[in-house]
This record gives structure tokens, C-alpha cells and sequence, in this order.
């Protein structure tokens, strides 16, 4: 059996690469996809203590992990409907040639 | 470690870097979609069969999916323009370590402190069944299902109307 610190210890390192993607790629759907592979790394934490915690027939692991998966197909679709709005405007999605808000 | 937890760690933990630090942008798409499958297989290493046959349809059959096509309409597969190496490309990976600094620190300072981690022979050999989330979200969950379904309709409504808002302005 797989010990719980493996699990955290690959979502933290889930994290980290999403989080370095996040803050160092330009592109607006880099961005995106790195804060995807954070959320990811989230819900791997929520099914791992769901899985070695003292009372997995509550299932509550489960429940906030299929709720975080609706939320991010939401924030997925939100995000990608304003990429595509901003590249309609500014004609890129490179984030350092987007720095005003007036168009 | 069973070797089916350290061959889905692998693909996994590969493919995300590759997403986050391939060029090509449909790459990067793809890398994701391969690391969210193997998150899906990371969860059933896990007994929690439907979250992870609903990030295989979410994910991979949706966002994944959304991607490619937001990367396609934006017309983003070209290589991105050789700039000067912004400021981040040194404070993005530094705050990132830091943070894994952090969070391995406490994970270790965790397992070292073995009083109150469960025992794995403690933990519950069977899996709740679909039946049983299925009850629990119609019965204890209710009001956050509907939330959620709210939730969706709005972003839905919300993407459609700021994704076609500026069509009539372009000639």
C-alpha cells in the first residue's frame, strides 16, 4: 500500500509545477492550464485523506472532490470564453502585450 | 509503493512539466490531457471509481477538449516571439520551489509525527459505491448540487454572452 505522504507529496509537487507555469508562461491559455493542473493537484489531496482518513464511509473526500471537478469545468469555461473575447480585442493572448484596460 | 502508483506518479508528474514548458501550444494541451488521465488512474489507485471516470469526462472529454479549441480559434500555434527573457522566468520557478519547500517541510514534519496518522490496515477495504453517492448527493447534498447546477447555467450563460460580445463590432 501506497503511504499518504507519497500522495501528498505528489500533489504538492503537482502544485509547484502548475504554479511555476502559471506565474512564468505568457501565454493567457498557459496560464490557464497551469491553474487547471493546481486545482488538479487539490482534488488529489481531497481523495487521498478521504482515502486513509478515519471515516471514508461519509464519503465527504468524494463529495468536495466532484464539486471542485464541476467548479473547474465552470472556471474552464468561463476563463476560456474571455481569452477568446480578449484576443478578439487585443488580436493576442500574450499577457505582457495586454496591460490596458481601456481598449 | 505499489508500481502502479510510481508508473502513474511518473506520467503524471512528466507530462505536466511538459505541458507547463513545451513551445507548441497544442503540445501543451495534449501533455495536459495525458496528465489529467493519469490523475484519473491515481484516483482509482485510490478506490474512488467515479471521480475518477468523471475526470476522464470532464477533463480529458471537456476541458481538454476546450482547450484545444480556445488554442485553435485564438490562433495560437505558432511558436511564441523569442522576447527577452522577462523577470518571471527567475521568480516563477523561485516562488514555485519555495512553495514545495514549504509544503514538503510540513508533509514531513507530518509523517514524522506518526501518533495520529492512520493505519493503513485501518483504512476501509471497500470503496463507497456509486449507489451510495448517488444517495448521499440527492439526500445530505442536495442544496450544493443545486448551487452547483446554478452555478453551471450561469457560466454557461456567462461564457456564451462574453465570448460573441464584440461580433457585431468587427467588420
Amino acid at each position: 500500500m501506497t503511504p499518504l505522504s507519497a500522495y501528498l507529496l505528489l500533489s504538492a509537487l503537482l502544485f509547484s509545477i502548475g504554479l511555476a507555469g502559471a506565474l512564468t508562461r505568457r501565454n493567457a491559455i498557459l496560464v490557464l492550464i497551469g491553474i487547471e493542473l493546481m486545482l488538479n493537484a487539490a482534488n488529489l489531496n481531497f481523495i487521498a485523506f478521504w482515502r486513509f482518513g478515519p471515516n471514508p464511509e461519509a464519503a465527504t473526500g468524494v463529495m468536495f472532490a466532484i464539486f471542485s471537478i464541476a467548479i473547474a469545468a465552470a472556471e474552464a469555461a468561463v476563463g476560456l470564453a474571455l481569452i477568446i473575447a480578449i484576443y478578439r480585442h487585443f488580436k493576442t493572448t500574450d499577457l505582457d502585450k495586454i496591460d490596458s484596460m481601456k481598449g | 509503493m505499489t508500481p502502479a502508483f510510481l508508473i502513474l506518479a511518473l506520467v503524471t508528474l512528466v507530462s505536466a512539466i511538459a505541458a507547463m514548458s513545451l513551445r507548441r501550444l497544442v503540445h501543451c494541451a495534449l501533455c495536459l490531457a495525458l496528465c489529467l488521465a493519469g490523475l484519473a488512474g491515481l484516483f482509482l489507485t485510490l478506490d474512488a471509481e467515479f471521480v475518477g471516470f468523471a475526470q476522464i469526462l470532464v477533463y480529458i472529454g471537456a476541458v481538454a477538449i476546450l482547450i484545444v479549441f480556445a488554442i485553435l480559434l485564438t490562433r495560437g500555434d505558432e511558436p511564441a516571439a523569442q522576447g527577452p527573457p522577462a523577470r518571471s522566468w527567475f521568480f516563477g520557478p523561485l516562488v514555485a520551489v519555495v512553495v514545495f519547500a514549504t509544503l514538503g517541510l510540513a508533509i514531513n514534519a507530518w509523517t514524522a509525527d506518526r501518533s495520529w496518522a492512520p493505519k493503513p490496515d485501518a483504512v476501509a477495504k471497500k470503496a463507497v459505491a456509486v449507489k451510495q453517492l448517488g444517495a448521499k448527493l440527492m439526500n445530505d447534498y442536495v442544496l450544493p448540487l443545486e448551487v452547483i447546477a446554478l452555478l453551471l447555467t450561469a457560466a454557461l450563460i456567462g461564457a456564451v454572452i462574453i465570448a460573441m460580445h464584440e461580433r457585431e463590432a468587427k467588420p
